[in-house]
């Protein structure tokens, strides 16, 4: 089974983001982590690629910067990683982010590919559909549970009310949330062998994109104003000193909730 | 100008966001809405009610509604293109807004709090909520935009029930054959988290599943409903349909109490408009006292069994 999973490098989200004051665009530093999020879609592809004799290739389209991102997810044991990194491409829509992925994707040949729900740091949470629409494939997505075989996939769908059990021949686009598993840590084995595993980089042109298609010029879209808001203030704090729960019970009766 | 916006049936009714939507485009144009599932007549009732002209229904059956949704769409808006076809965060919602995308080569103008149209412009809340950027579609109409859950007000103007088109699912071909095999429903208890007065949410503070029953006792005293972080959904000690944050349900209630409850960015976005925050936290470096109106440091197994003894002792 042919597994291609999609996953991003962000800048780390322990430190304030930053956007630049002409693009607005985050900036974007050498080092960056492989988005929390994509830590499910890996392990699920190497669950998957485990039970299936499967193989897990990795496409990013993102600045590769120091690949400190990418060779995390290689180190979790994923064998190969095609990276999509032009200059061209700053400030590209999901769509075209989505475009991007799936011509990369569709070179290489695909039996199920594998996507997060969404990003950390933009959470349009739609490039997983987008890819499925390109691709002329059913999407499985708010996917909580997977299992893979024969020619199919069945998942466990989050829906509002509770979830459905969904199952769809191959080839599909698989969009996971962070219930699904439990990613494993890389082990300093996986850490030596990654440094050593294939990564393919290719530009939007290689893919058949000219520069207009992609980036700011072809996102359909103009950023015409960008502002702080002024965030909520923090208000009282105390200690408990064992009557804490008084002082939150007549903050209770104040705003007359009781 | 027309808009058309999307709407999806859960239980016979329409969705919270569909109501809320069909409210704000009656003010800026025409609606039509787009609906998927049974087609109760409750559900276009309500949404005539809210400012809608017409509907046009669409029953998915056992498929995923997502490509066949944005097919229907997609001839629907061929001709005489709205000039923006509005979505919810529903998982639905995203899914036919994402294939729609694809399908009209159209960028989606994602996380919006306010809009405007001619031209389309989206007020969009980005980075947790701490910026506010405002984006304007510059491709040909129409223009597809997800709107953040009660950005917009729910009002009903007691229109009278829309015309109603039935609309076949078109075939897909490769792209519809995911079908749902079984549908379950999670039971809950006590008010509707996205409507209550009072929430009380629970984090990985409260120890363990074992643990749970404080946050619901607490609740229960307040006639409020339960809220939980994805943290403690994830380890599976309550459902998903539980999970307030970025990827689970936004609440603006009187009152939220957050108990062992970090204040992650994902987390404050669902519950930061909320009317007065209080927060009971062991660490008093905890983010969610940035935003608390009171915030308690301590440990959430000694105060709110106390506090659940002193609520019961004044009723
Ligand atoms: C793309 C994405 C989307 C996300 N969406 C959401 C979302 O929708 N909703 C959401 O909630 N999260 C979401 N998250 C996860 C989020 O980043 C946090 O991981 C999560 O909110 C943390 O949950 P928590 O506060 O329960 O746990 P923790 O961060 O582990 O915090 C537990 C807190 O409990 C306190 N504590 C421990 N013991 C006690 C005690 N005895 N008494 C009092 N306090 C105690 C600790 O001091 C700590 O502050 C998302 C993450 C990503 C990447």
């Amino acid at each position: 089974m042919k597994i291609a999973v999609c996953v991003k490098q962000i800048p780390d989200p322990a430190t304030p983001y930053e956007l630049d004051a002409e693009s607005h665009l985050v900036v974007r530093p050498q080092d960056q982590v492989l988005d929390d999020t994509d830590r499910y879609g890996v392990e699920v592809g190497l669950q998957l690629a485990e039970a299936n004799e499967g193989t897990v290739t990795l496409f990013s389209m993102s600045p590769s910067g120091s690949l400190q991102g990418i060779r995390q997810a290689l180190a979790m044991g994923a064998d190969k990683a095609v990276l999509i990194d032009d200059q061209a491409l700053r400030g590209s829509a999901a769509l075209t982010t989505a475009r991007v992925l799936a011509a990369a994707i569709e070179r290489e040949g695909f039996d199920l590919v594998i996507a997060g729900t969404e990003s950390t740091d933009g959470y349009t949470g739609v490039v997983p559909q987008q890819i499925a629409e390109i691709l002329d494939v059913p999407a499985l997505s708010f996917a909580r549970r997977v299992e893979a075989g024969d020619g199919k996939v069945t998942i466990e769908r989050q829906t509002a009310t509770g979830y459905d059990v969904v199952e769809s021949p191959l080839p599909a686009v698989l969009a996971v949330t962070a219930g699904s598993v439990e990613p494993r840590y890389p082990t300093f084995k996986g850490i030596m062998q990654a440094k050593q595993k294939p990564i393919d980089n290719l530009t939007a042109g290689d893919l058949g994109f000219g520069d207009d298609d992609v980036g700011i010029a072809g996102s359909g879209q103009s950023i015409t104003a960008v502002a702080p808001i002024a965030g909520r203030q923090a208000g009282e704090i105390i200690e408990d000193d064992g009557e804490a729960h008084l002082r939150i019970v007549a903050l209770l009766e104040e705003t007359k909730v009781i | 100008m027309a808009i058309l916006v999307f709407s999806e049936e859960t239980d016979g009714h329409a969705s919270a966001s569909a109501l809320e939507l069909t409210s704000k485009a009656a003010q800026l144009g025409e609606v039509t809405v787009f609906h998927v599932g049974e087609g109760s007549a409750d559900a276009l009732a309500e949404l005539g009610a809210h400012g809608a002209t017409s509907v046009h229904h669409m029953d998915p059956g056992d498929g995923l509604p997502a490509p066949t949704a944005a097919a229907a769409i997609a001839d629907l808006v061929g001709g005489d293109a709205p000039a923006a076809v509005l979505f919810g965060m529903g998982n639905t919602d995203r899914d036919v807004a994402g294939r729609l995308s694809a399908r009209l080569g159209r960028p989606v103008l994602a996380a919006a709090v306010d809009l405007s149209i001619d031209p389309v412009r989206v007020t969009s809340e980005i980075l947790g909520g701490t910026h506010q950027i405002i984006t304007e579609a510059t491709d040909q109409p129409p223009a597809l935009v997800i709107a953040r859950p009660k950005a917009f007000a729910a009002d009903d103007t007691g229109g009278p029930a829309p015309s109603t088109t039935a609309v076949a699912a078109p075939d897909v071909g490769r792209s519809g054959s995911a079908v749902v095999v079984e549908r379950h429903v999670e039971e809950q208890e006590g008010p509707d988290l996205e409507a209550a007065n009072v929430v009380v949410s629970g984090g990985r503070g409260l120890g363990g599943p074992d643990n749970w029953h404080l946050v619901e006792e607490l609740a229960a005293e307040l006639d409020g409903a339960v809220g939980a972080t994805r943290a403690v959904v994830d380890a599976g000690w309550v459902p998903y349909s539980l999970q307030v944050g970025q990827t689970g349900k936004t609440v603006k209630p009187t009152v939220y109490i957050a108990t062992g409850i970090s204040g992650a960015m994902q987390h404050m976005v669902g519950m930061k408009d909320s009317g007065t925050i209080i927060a009971i936290n062991k660490d008093a470096d905890a983010p969610i006292f940035g935003i608390a109106d009171l915030g308690v440091v301590g440990d959430v197994q000694q105060i709110v069994p106390k506090l659940i003894e002193a609520l019961k002792a004044r009723s």
